[in-house]
């Protein structure tokens, strides 16, 4: 049924490190390739090799540029997938039943069999979460790789999903976010992890930790420079007559 | 928002159907026989052949029966649940009305309502999207209500009522083209809320995922056409409201020309409806747009 769960007995998500992702979109791939050859239908691709490809991913890696009002500009590459939202819209809008949320892990999953390719659930999502697969003409979302973190028939360390075993760089973090003392909920208390749009309502699991404050370069560097001569801030003999000189010609100074 | 073609078609055709089926059950006009026949077709192929152009966007249609069950949360459930329900009801209704010569009052009013319920649960689908802020108003179902009785009084060719009815769906688009147009800037949603970054500064999409195309850009940034919206705001408003007025207001002599004006006038309508239903999706922007640095 698409009613969701009062509450869920775990709340496993994952806690995206903005600070550390350097934008390789080397979990963009992994994710790619578990879920075509595993869990449900294949993430298919439209014109792969032609002048106009495109395809399903269920993760995908945005750069973005913030110009703080003074200082200098960051540039942050933003990882966004499922964020398994404890109101989860796209679960109550499904016509069919198709789309819920596990009461046991909050994971939130679409049964292909009962999927009518509506497209409703995707309409829904703020976060462009979800993708209808053009070949299947089934909704696909991330699954938190459901067929992994409780494989057995995998060694241990596999056991989390795809993206965050494969990060270069330490920035994805898969855990319990319902359990306050689990390592997740700790970082995410600690770097200050925030959701996206909360205005909306959703109440995302998956948090975001902000890039930490950059070093700022100090005006004065040089404990020396202060006994120097100054540097001449108005322009002095030639310079000086040929800028009053231009500043005379029509056009005038500016 | 995407406008595809199917879902214009269905909501335009089966707003404008069960809009008739509610006038119908009510009695007006309470025609029999063969004239009742020709109402009870034209009826029910505007409203089933909105319902049948709706399954063809779907990814399988076959399982479509499916969506008849999630009706305690979906209101996409629900409006196939009150589609089939008012169908069924004003089928049994017309066979009264064409073969038995008999008005059932009670099972009309039954399928008025569910007419009228259909139409509600429609605009319900779109109206409960927070993503798309220019839907989410209560002007919503108030617009698909209003445009659908006026074309239901239209066609059932109820003249006391349908000049006003017009004038207050006429009014209705007005008001929702005004409001629409601040809802995005209204609802506090901005790439800076959805990166979370908006606190820092002034936040830029720099780079997008791929270079290419993908699902989610087809189906909720469309730009396309969105510079023509004013010229089409205004056939959508002459056609669809203020055409139909004058040409029903005209006073004219004799049998066929009134029927012609009548035809005329829901003609019209139905152009300035379906316009109007284009840009309905065309000048919708979903918030997922923000990620991509467009609207």
């Amino acid at each position: 049924m698409t009613e969701l769960p009062n509450s869920t007995e775990r709340k496993m998500g994952l806690v995206i490190d903005l600070d550390t992702c350097v934008g390789c979109h080397a979990c963009v791939i992994s994710c790619k390739g578990w879920n075509t050859e595993n869990y449900g239908a294949p993430l298919s691709d439209q014109n792969p090799y032609g002048g106009d490809p495109s395809g399903t991913f269920l993760n995908r890696v945005h750069s973005y540029e913030v110009q703080p009002a003074d200082g200098h500009a960051q540039l942050i590459h933003f990882p966004k997938s499922c964020l398994h939202c404890e109101d989860a819209p796209c679960v109550t809008v499904c016509p069919t039943g198709a789309s819920y949320k596990r009461a046991e892990d909050g994971i939130v999953l679409v049964n292909e069999d009962h999927c009518i390719g509506c497209g409703l659930c995707a309409w829904s999502c703020p976060y462009g979460a979800r993708e209808l697969d053009l070949a299947e003409g089934v909704m696909k979302k991330c699954t938190l790789c459901v067929d992994r973190i409780y494989n057995e028939n995998l060694p241990e360390v596999d056991r989390i999903p795809s993206c965050v075993r494969t990060c270069p760089a330490g920035a994805r973090h898969f855990g319990d976010l319902g359990d306050p003392d689990s390592d997740v909920s700790k970082l995410v208390a600690e770097r200050g992890g925030m959701d996206l749009m909360p205005e909306l309502g959703t109440k995302p699991v998956n948090k975001y930790l902000p890039p930490r404050p950059k070093d700022q370069i100090e005006e004065q560097i040089d404990i020396l420079a202060p006994l120097l001569a100054p540097v001449a801030e108005e322009p002095q003999g030639f310079m000086g007559w040929l800028d009053k000189a231009l500043d005379k010609l029509p056009g005038g100074a500016n | 928002m995407h406008p595809a073609p199917s879902v214009i078609i269905f909501t335009t055709l089966s707003g404008l159907g069960f809009g008739l089926l509610f006038f119908l059950g009510l009695g007006q006009p309470a025609v029999t026989g063969t004239v009742a026949f020709v109402f009870y077709a034209i009826a029910f192929g505007l409203a089933c052949g909105g319902l049948l152009a709706s399954t063809f966007h779907l990814g399988h249609p076959e399982r479509a029966w499916r969506a008849l069950t999630q009706w305690k949360t979906s209101w996409l459930s629900r409006e196939g649940v009150c589609a089939v329900g008012a169908l069924i009801v004003m089928g049994f209704y017309a066979l009264g009305a064409v073969f038995m010569d008999s008005q059932w009052t009670l099972l009309g009013w039954i399928g008025a309502a569910l007419s009228l319920a259909t139409v509600f649960t429609t605009s319900m689908i779109y109206t409960q999207l927070k993503t798309i802020p220019r839907w989410n108003m209560e002007l919503t179902p108030a617009m698909f209500l209003s445009f659908s009785l006026a074309g239901g009084a239209l066609l059932a060719g109820a003249e006391s009522v349908a000049p006003w009815l017009l004038a207050i769906a006429g009014a209705v688009q007005l008001a929702y083209w005004t409001k629409g147009d601040k809802a995005l800037e209204n609802s506090g949603t901005s790439l800076g809320t959805a990166t979370g970054l908006g606190d820092r500064g002034a936040v830029r999409a720099f780079e997008p995922p791929h270079t290419g195309s993908n699902y989610l850009l087809r189906e909720f940034v469309h730009v396309v056409g969105r510079k023509h919206a004013q010229k089409l705001r205004m056939i959508a408003f002459i056609l669809g409201f203020a055409l139909p007025l004058m040409l029903i207001l005209t006073p004219v002599q004799g049998i066929v020309i009134k029927h012609v004006f009548a035809a005329l006038a829901v003609l019209s309508h139905l152009a300035g409806v379906a316009t109007s239903r284009w840009l309905f999706f065309a000048q919708a922007e979903h918030v997922v747009g923000l990620y991509y640095g467009k609207r």
